[in-house]
């Protein structure tokens, strides 16, 4: 990471990154802005989605496979846009079958369009069958540590809370919630949904968050890019100052410099 | 026959194989899965794979998404 201090590579499944920034490709003008912000985010993990095509579309039309190579990147495919564990499935092994047999899979169960809140109960259900066909589930849930104790248990890979609601960039919500599931954990903890700024990548590393990611606080900045970069950064600045340790909090002020020796009397 | 292709109608010869149909759609080069009635059908088996009336195929492909 530093001079000072050679961190040790986020672990999830069998993969070890040293980017603990993941990130998704929607909501881009183009593929070249995608591949752009991307590079710019140092991203390792890079996810995205799986629909029907377009029928019709000509063999020459850019893929977004081509943007993001599996031989530079580590894919993983969601189930955005699924309502039930069935969707999920179905869609999870459609995504291995498009990537040659590979395993690692974002789930995402969701409940209404208007939240995009998880549906936890179809969330559990995908996520056991899913680990029973051998995918490696890094799994989107509510900020509720039962839940994410439940998903740890039932063998997911990493358990992806929200700070706030999908698209939302309303940072994290609920920091009390996010720290217990970090103490209770054991599996990497990523905050997915809600960051809006570098500050709110930042507080998540602080609060011991083992990665994050985000989409649309990038893609839909005024500068994608730049804010790619912003993002990278803070993710770093976060996980150091975790990992450095906070001064603690007073509730009165001390003085930095020293009170012997003063002129003034 | 008819068959069901990414949730709409669509006519093909009888007894076409899921690699000619991908072919005819243009999507040969392209990585894309496929799906009939709900299972897998491996790239390995798509040459092989012959569909049948009414059969319901899905053809996905990777787009952007977070």
């Amino acid at each position: 990471m530093t001079e000072f201090y050679q961190d040790t590579p986020l672990r999830i499944a069998d993969y070890e990154f040293s980017s603990r920034l993941l990130v998704g490709t929607g909501k881009y003008r183009d593929f070249d802005e995608t591949g752009d912000a991307i590079a710019a985010s140092g991203a390792e993990v890079v996810t995205f989605a799986v629909r029907r095509t377009n029928l019709g579309q000509s063999a020459s039309e850019p893929n977004l496979l081509d943007t993001i190579s599996p031989d530079r990147y580590t894919l993983l495919p969601n189930t955005a846009g699924c309502h039930d564990a069935k969707e999920a499935v179905r869609t999870c092994r459609l995504a291995r079958e498009l990537l040659d047999g590979h395993r690692l899979v974002k789930l995402e169960v969701l409940a209404d369009d208007s939240t995009l809140y998880p549906n936890v109960v179809e969330t559990l259900k995908a996520a056991e069958t899913l680990v029973k066909e051998g995918f490696d589930v890094m799994v989107y849930t509510n900020d509720d540590p039962i839940v994410a104790l439940e998903l740890e248990r039932l063998g997911c890979c990493a358990v992806m809370p929200l700070g706030s609601l999908i698209g939302s960039g309303h940072g994290i919500q609920n920091p009390f919630n996010l720290q217990l599931i970090i103490e209770r954990a054991s599996v990497p903890v990523l905050v997915d949904a809600g960051i809006g700024t570098a500050s709110e990548a930042a507080r998540a590393m602080e609060l011991g968050c083992d990665a994050v990611l985000m989409n649309s606080a990038i893609a839909h900045a005024s500068h994608p890019v730049l804010m790619a970069s912003a993002m990278r950064r803070a993710v770093l600045a976060g996980r150091e100052a975790f990992l450095a340790g906070r001064m603690p909090r007073r509730s009165k002020a001390e003085p930095s410099s020293p009170l012997a020796g003063r002129i003034t009397r | 026959m008819q068959i069901q292709l990414n949730g709409e109608a669509h006519r093909v010869e009888k007894e076409v194989t899921v690699a000619e149909l991908v072919e005819a759609l243009g999507l040969a080069e392209r990585r894309i899965a496929v799906e009939v009635n709900e299972h897998i059908v491996p790239k390995s088996s798509h040459l092989a794979m012959r569909l049948v009336e009414g059969d319901r195929i899905e053809i996905v492909h990777a787009i952007g998404g977070g």
